[in-house]
């Protein structure tokens, strides 16, 4: 289903070719997911059987659970009582049919006691916050430090032997698990955007509860239940198998602790019961296991060796081997430049193991004291781009086809499904660096801003502390930051943005790299701001004559600062040319549609690009 | 309140001296002031431009506007009634007239609903019947000019645009009179902010919808407002026609702003780099002459 949307987006804003991105997200749904993993059909499948046994255990049993034949006692198993008799000569198979159903019962009350204080409480606490919140924490922490089982042996004292009331007693006490889960996920969602939406939808507070908060909450629960219902079952049968259970009643404790007494006789008794306890208990913590892994997104896709690729290529081996000669020697005439990108392909292998293009037979170069712009809208594949020059890209990345050249070396070489790692982490910091987009997520909050700066150089440069430091403090001053002392030792809430933005262009040519990627450097600043970080990015490279990648969607800032351009679009390079050619007189539709997207220089209040029916953005 | 003349001549919203304080996590501590002493107003189908820089308190002024912030001293009027401190029972009659697009159309749609259930949502609460509904979220559907099988599926299989289309046809869904718009494409590429600022400017031209326009792009706010007023440190230094405020603003916050926009011409950029250094040079020394003075 979603499949079908995916293409659907990606072929909106222009008609989608045959080259450029390919292949579709697939997803499968939670339940598919989870059949398809082998512990899950397992712990369902016990459950299950268990849960029929239990229900149809009147009928299925040959004897009442307290039908007693004296003159059988700890009988081996025979055609009448299949499973042997106890001590007191009741059918086992009998008893322990009723006592599944005893069992379940009460583990599923326990989980719906805890439920039934525990979620409400959890949702009025986590949405409302203030006085109930406090109020309800201060019972949760009392019940909490209540020693369980003591609590336990005290209510079976006051009220007699019976499984429905402890376990009634125990769900209360286990109810905070459920509580602290609940308010956790609330509190996380009660400040969504689609939460004040409803609120100014007029939604009472009982229907956004219901609609949109309850939903986080659900699948946590169902987890949560599967592991506490198999505690119950444990608690209850320890308790029973002490002795303190009710002793009419058939349940797997109380055929436990009589098996125990027994167990020189007659062993199989402490076996059955044993065996249906940890196969319910056991089955419950895998689907509990289950259920998480098919709810967690990050699917295990295994790659299958390039299937994709190199169908047809029958001679794969040789080519390989071929490859790895022409590593070490990039193509005669290319080696002058900073980098040279070669027909790049990036693709991300899918369950189904197709492979997702996200960037197709780009090529480009840059040469030192250039700055090339990438532009391109979100999912055109700029970045990812970005990303395989300086070998980030994610785990479960390939680089599909073509090569990587770094100063007359490959980082990629052709034939080479990965970015070399040990290849690029001698370059990345020290020769290639990074400015990110977002400043502050890309500061550590734990550290002073000099200690983030100076330990780089002292471990790249070799150099010693006092020296990095006070290297670091005229590279604050060079970004224009007015007192770098104070911002040397500040930690990085303690500055804005655009300071942190400084700080982190310092430390992108803190090693004297002659290439720096900037990754949409200007995108999360402030108008004002963002004309003095151009400003200062501009009079470095021009100062340091360095290669500068900057990756940006926006054309101002293209023409503020490039010298050339590539124009990015479904992970295909459309148009590359000088900074004048291409903002001036763009020769593909797709750079024309986007410059005719800018607002600078348009009547106010005019359509920009719908003169008739527009298409779906 | 209701005199004759009074309820023709009155904008829809009026905003006096509004000011909105959050309490501090600190105990006893003075707390956070996030605007101070606001006037706007907004007639009927007028776009009023509210541009600033983060923090400006521009996102905080709409809030207020929903019902979302606290209002510590000042008045809210609309349509003659004072909603500042309107009760949720007010606010469930009052958001047939008032709505809200937000910036991110990631997080503003639940991601759990099918945008069929999410679009019913507003219809529900104001008690329309479900055929009724459904037909109703066909037409709006159609208005955003998203197909309409789009009912039946779920937020994450649309891309950042046409989200922003469905938060927009959720905000259209009772016809409201005043939709409040917090940086609504700023999350969104070029191309497609484009189409969802031609998507407004059709659904004003239809519908006479005033919209509170909150962005941080002065180019953005040009282009859709009638009026502009501009915020700085949670107080408006600017407030005039759109024309005067974007192409010749007097307050130097503004003019600083104007400038550092960028142009995508390498040549004309170069001349504009030169005019905002002139600017700031100037303003320097008009601000080391004032200090000097006093």
């Amino acid at each position: 289903m979603s499949d079908s949307v995916e293409t659907a987006a990606v072929a909106a804003p222009a008609p989608s070719l045959n080259t450029g991105q390919s292949g579709t997200v697939v997803r499968s749904t939670v339940i598919r997911r989870l059949l398809r993993n082998p512990l899950g059909i397992i712990a369902m499948a016990i459950l299950l059987a268990i849960s029929l046994l239990a229900i149809l255990a009147p009928v299925l049993a040959p004897f009442q659970e307290n039908y007693s034949n004296i003159a059988k006692t700890l009988a081996a198993p025979d055609s009448v009582n299949i499973l042997g008799t106890d001590s007191a000569g009741r059918d086992v198979w009998s008893r322990l049919l009723f006592g599944a159903q005893l069992t379940l019962l009460s583990a599923l009350l326990c989980a719906g006691v805890a439920i039934a204080i525990g979620l409400p409480a959890g949702l009025i606490a986590g949405y409302y916050a203030g006085k109930f919140e406090a109020v309800s924490n201060w019972m949760v922490s009392i019940l909490m430090s209540l020693p369980g089982l003591i609590v336990l042996l005290t209510i079976r004292a006051a009220f007699g032997p019976s499984v429905w009331i402890s376990m009634i007693a125990f769900g209360i006490l286990i109810s905070p698990s459920y509580f602290r889960l609940t308010r956790t996920a609330v509190q996380s969602v009660r400040n969504e955007l689609y939460v004040d939406a409803a609120r100014v939808s007029g939604l009472s507070d009982l229907s956004i509860i219901a609609r949109h908060i309850f939903s986080v909450v659900r699948a946590p629960i169902i987890i949560q239940t599967a592991a506490i219902a198999g505690v119950a079952i444990a608690i209850q049968s320890g308790l029973e198998f002490l002795g303190l259970g009710d002793p009419t009643k058939a349940t797997w404790g109380v055929m436990l602790s009589e098996g125990f007494k027994n167990v020189y006789l007659n062993p199989t008794l402490l076996f059955w019961p044993a065996l249906a306890m940890a196969l319910t208990i056991g089955g419950l913590v895998l689907l509990g296991n289950a259920i998480r892994d098919a709810l967690e997104d990050g699917e295990k896709i295994k790659h299958r060796k390039k299937a994709a690729q190199q169908k047809g290529t029958t001679a794969a081996p040789a080519r390989a081997g071929q490859q790895r000669q022409s590593m070490a020697a990039v193509e005669l005439g290319t080696e002058h430049h900073l980098v040279k990108v070669t027909n790049l392909g990036v693709g991300y292998p899918q369950a189904d193991g197709s492979v997702k293009k996200v960037v197709d037979d780009v090529s480009f170069h840059v040469d030192r004291g250039e700055i090339l712009g990438i532009v391109g809208e979100s999912g055109s594949g700029k970045s990812q781009t970005a990303f395989s020059i300086l070998g980030l890209l994610p785990d479960n990345a390939r680089i599909v086809a073509g090569s990587i050249q770094f100063d007359g070396n490959y980082t990629v070489a052709p034939g080479e499904e990965r970015v070399d790692q040990a290849r690029l982490s001698r370059l990345r910091g020290k020769r290639i660096s990074y400015i990110p987009q977002e400043p502050m997520s890309n500061l550590d909050p734990a550290f002073t801003i000099g200690y983030q700066l100076v330990t780089p150089m002292v471990r790249v440069l070799g150099i010693p502390k006092e020296e990095a430091r006070k290297r670091a403090l005229k590279l604050l001053a060079d970004v224009g930051i007015a007192n770098p002392e104070r911002t040397f030792s500040a930690y990085p809430h303690e500055v804005s943005g655009g300071m942190a933005q400084r700080v982190l262009i310092a430390g992108a040519i803190s090693c004297e790299p002659d290439l720096v990627i900037a990754d949409e450097p200007t995108t999360a600043l402030d108008v004002t701001v963002q004309a003095d970080v151009l400003d200062l990015l501009r009079e470095l490279q021009q100062r340091l004559n360095i290669g500068v990648i900057l990756v940006t969607h926006n054309f101002g800032v293209v023409a503020d600062l490039c010298d050339r351009v590539a124009v990015m679009q479904n992970g295909r390079l459309v148009e590359e040319g000088s900074v004048r050619d291409i903002l001036r007189n763009p020769k593909e539709q797709y750079t024309r549609t986007l410059l005719a997207s800018m607002l600078e220089g348009k009547t106010p209040m005019s359509m920009l690009v719908s003169s008739q029916k527009e298409p779906a953005a | 309140m209701s005199t004759m003349e009074a309820e023709e001549s009155a904008p829809l919203l009026t905003v006096e001296n509004l000011v909105v304080e959050y309490p501090s996590k600190k105990f006893r501590a003075k707390p956070f002031r996030a605007l101070t002493d606001i006037n706007i107003s907004i007639g009927q189908g007028e776009t009023l431009g509210l541009v600033g820089e983060s923090g400006s308190g521009k996102t905080t002024l709409g809030r207020a506007v929903l019902g979302l912030a606290p209002v510590t001293d000042g008045r809210i009027t609309f349509e003659g009634r004072d909603i500042s401190h309107a009760t949720r029972k007010q606010r469930r009659t009052l958001s047939r007239d008032l709505q809200v697009v937000f910036q991110d159309p990631y997080t503003s749609l639940n991601p759990a609903l099918e945008i069929g259930a999410i679009l019913a949502e507003p219809l529900g609460v104001q008690g329309l019947e479900q055929t009724a509904a459904r037909k109703r979220v066909k037409e709006l559907l159609d208005q955003v000019g998203l197909p309409s099988d789009a009912i039946h599926r779920l937020p994450r299989e649309f891309s950042g645009g046409q989200r922003q289309r469905v938060a927009i046809a959720r905000a259209l869904a009772l016809s409201p009179k005043l939709i409040v718009c917090d940086e609504p494409v700023s999350a969104l590429d070029l191309s497609t902010q484009a189409r969802v600022l031609d998507l407004f400017l059709q659904i004003q031209k239809d519908t006479g919808v005033s919209y509170l326009f909150v962005s941080h792009d002065l180019d953005v706010v040009r282009h859709i407002s009638h009026r502009v007023a501009v915020m700085y440190h949670g107080e408006i230094v600017e407030q005039g026609p759109a024309a005067v405020v974007t192409r010749d603003p007097e307050h130097p916050y503004t003019q600083r702003l104007l400038l550092a926009s960028p142009v995508p011409d390498p040549d004309r950029q170069e001349q504009r780099r030169a005019d905002r250094h002139r600017l700031l040079d100037s303003q320097r020394h008009q601000h080391e002459q004032a200090g000097a003075v006093a």
